[in-house]
């Protein structure tokens, strides 16, 4: 009896039709766009594009945008934004480079004291925003301003300068450079550890949106806050979390950065915020909130990492770059908007 | 039609502020199990905010409120619904964008596996809310389908549906009739009767008298905050709910007006779907 019913309803399910499926899911078109912008360099610049190394460069430089790009898209999908995360990638660099070069702290201290830091202005972000009610594209535009000149004026306060070198010298560094900024040998190519913190965090956020009920309360608290409060979802507190995850893929890219090169600059991470939120957008997130995908932003990143890489492999002035990144958004945006009206409209 | 005596939600001479404006005041009513009690007044009147106050979205400023004789204070909706008062609301019932089943189950997911692997059973999601669906006589082909993609009624099905299955013994409902077309409305009507043959108590808020004489035992009428009393079918004929309603002296005038377009054809398509509406009503009453 159970089985004829399932097998009856899984019949039924069937003749919604694969199309009809694949256009509701949001990263169709980040999956075309990643297809799209492959094959236009392996056209363009086939010796480096089709060389592991080649490979192991444009997905590190995709690696560093996804970190944060996937937990913005979850922010975003919950109906909010956070432009501070850039800033907050300068602030806990420079918590860890002075505890450990003026104190005299191991690196993994700083980073530790680092990692609080950055939870509690995620923590102070998600307050500010849910108890003023203003949006958070506010909140968050003083919050990058704020975390930025503080950052960089308590460096120079403290050290005289706004970077922080030789940090390779510091105890604690090659316990971190295993877990941080490693290289992996695959077939005789190098790739950057970070390539497998930027999967590893774009599939937990894809298992905890679509598979979990935090997720489904995500999509709720995004796609109208006041019917998933009056379903008892904790949307405060639920939005609070995400700035707080923003917060910490900001101070986890810090670490992976500060590691790699050794050194820190109180300017890291500018105009992050932005690139991150293109990513998303890109990757089929709305920018209203309530209908996104985390492998869109994995995407989203990989697009705009295999661009940028890309137009050096090509010898091509790495200007254009730019102009590619704003004509992306708003196609992106575009091709959102048609994909929601359909998914909104289309009756069945 | 009560089987019980104690009913299960009651508020004694309830007000409630904001800042200045007195939303109510000194409002008390009742609805007993297996009885629909209609909430009527017009724009203002301070029925959504009675509302609210059963459904612990506000606390009202004076004035007891009963849960099956117990006196309670709810501090959110959870509160509320833990003690079985389920509301849907009048626009937001739904969130467009997310699947059927994932609406069906917000803040209630069903889960399977433990710790970190803990994770919401979407298959017995789409099972239930295809189920549940199904009972009301609406037929959703794929409940991973949003919830935009449905009409109006069956938007509203879909909540109450929710309710019922999430156990809920009292059903608010605000104005769920409010932007339908006839059938669609006749199909919410239809549902209020059913709840109501379960033993569920029924608040239901609309402007229409017709949808609330259809389905209503008793009708307590607010206006500017204060309740007019609470009537029973026989003590209230149609016209007279109407009148009050609407106030007798803004339904001449009304009336008056009307008179004067009487020839256009706008009056006649208005008269001929008053006139479905009333076979609707006579139906289901
Ligand atoms: N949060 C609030 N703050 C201030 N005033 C409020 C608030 N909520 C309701 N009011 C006021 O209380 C009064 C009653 O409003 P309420 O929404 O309960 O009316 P209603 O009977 O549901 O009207 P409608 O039929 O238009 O839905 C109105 O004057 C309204 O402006
Ligand atoms: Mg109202």
């Amino acid at each position: 009896m159970a089985t004829t019913t399932a097998a009856q309803k899984d019949e039924r399910m069937a003749q919604t039709g694969l199309i009809t499926r694949l256009l509701r899911s949001p990263e169709l078109g980040a999956l075309a766009g990643a297809i799209v912008v492959w094959v236009f360099f392996a056209v363009v610049a086939p010796n480096a594009w089709f060389s592991l190394r080649g490979t192991a460069t444009y997905l590190e430089v995709a690696a560093s945008l996804g970190i944060i790009a996937v937990p913005v898209a979850l922010l975003m999908i919950g109906g909010e934004f956070d432009l501070s995360v850039g800033s907050m990638v300068g602030l806990s660099g420079a918590i860890m480079a002075i505890l450990a070069s003026v104190m005299g702290m191991p690196l993994w201290v700083g980073a530790l004291v680092a990692l609080v830091v950055a939870l509690f202005v995620g923590w102070l972000n998600g307050i500010m925003v849910v108890k003023t009610g203003l949006p958070s594209f506010i909140i968050t535009l003083g919050s990058l301003f704020i975390i930025r000149g503080l950052t960089i004026g308590v460096t120079r306060l403290i050290t005289g300068r706004t970077q922080i070198g030789s940090l390779d010298d510091m105890p604690g560094f090659t316990m971190m450079r295993y877990i941080f900024a490693v290289d992996i040998p695959v077939m005789g190519a190098n790739v950057s550890i970070s390539v497998l913190w930027w999967l590893l965090i774009g599939a937990v956020a894809a298992w905890v949106l679509l598979r979990t009920q935090v997720g489904n309360w995500i999509f709720g608290a995004g796609g109208a806050a006041q019917a998933a409060r009056q379903v008892g979802v904790p949307v405060n507190r639920l939005k609070i979390a995400l700035f707080m995850t923003t917060a910490t893929a900001a101070w986890l890219l810090a670490t992976i950065q500060v590691i790699t090169v050794k050194s820190m600059d109180t300017l890291r991470g500018e105009q992050l915020e932005f690139q991150a939120i293109i990513a998303a957008v890109v990757g089929g997130n709305l920018l209203t909130g309530g209908y996104g995908s985390a492998i869109g932003a994995v995407l989203g990143a990989l697009i705009i990492g295999m661009v940028r890489q890309g137009v050096v492999f090509a010898g091509v002035s790495a200007d254009w770059f730019q102009v590619f990144m704003g004509g992306m958004l708003i196609l992106a945006v575009l091709i959102n908007n048609y994909i929601r009206k359909r998914a909104e409209a289309a009756r069945r | 039609m009560s089987t019980n005596n104690i009913p299960r939600v009651e508020v004694r001479n309830i007000s409630k502020y904001f800042g200045n404006v007195i939303a109510l005041s000194d409002v008390s009513m009742a609805v007993r199990a297996g009885e629909v009690m209609c909430l009527l007044g017009d724009n203002g009147a301070g029925k959504s905010t009675l509302i609210k106050t059963l459904s612990g979205v506000h606390q009202q400023s004076e004035g007891q409120y009963f849960v099956e004789g117990e006196e309670v204070r709810f501090n959110s909706p959870r509160d509320a619904l833990n003690r079985g008062i389920a509301t849907v609301y009048q626009d937001l019932a739904m969130i467009p964008l997310m699947s059927i089943s994932r609406n069906f189950f917000l803040g209630s997911e069903p889960t399977k596996g433990i710790g970190p692997l803990k994770r919401f059973d979407i298959a017995f999601a789409n099972r239930v809310a295809h189920e549940e669906m199904a009972k009301m006589g609406i037929d959703i082909r794929d409940p991973s389908q949003p919830v935009g993609t449905l009409s109006g009624g069956e938007r509203q099905s879909v909540a109450i549906a929710r309710a019922v299955y999430f156990g809920a013994k009292t059903l608010i409902l605000d104005e769920p009739t409010a932007a339908l077309g006839v059938k669609q409305a006749g199909t919410v009507l239809r549902y209020i009767a059913q709840a109501r043959a379960r033993g569920l108590a029924v608040v239901f808020i609309t402007h229409n008298p017709h949808h609330a004489y259809a389905v209503g035992d008793r009708f307590t009428i607010l206006k500017r905050g204060r309740t007019f009393g609470t009537f029973t079918k026989e003590e209230l004929s149609r016209e007279e709910m109407v009148r009050m309603m609407s106030g007798a002296d803004e339904l001449d005038a009304l009336t008056h007006e009307l008179q004067e377009f009487e020839h256009t054809d706008q009056l006649k398509a208005e008269g001929k779907l008053s006139e479905t509406e009333q076979q609707l009503s006579d139906k289901l009453g």
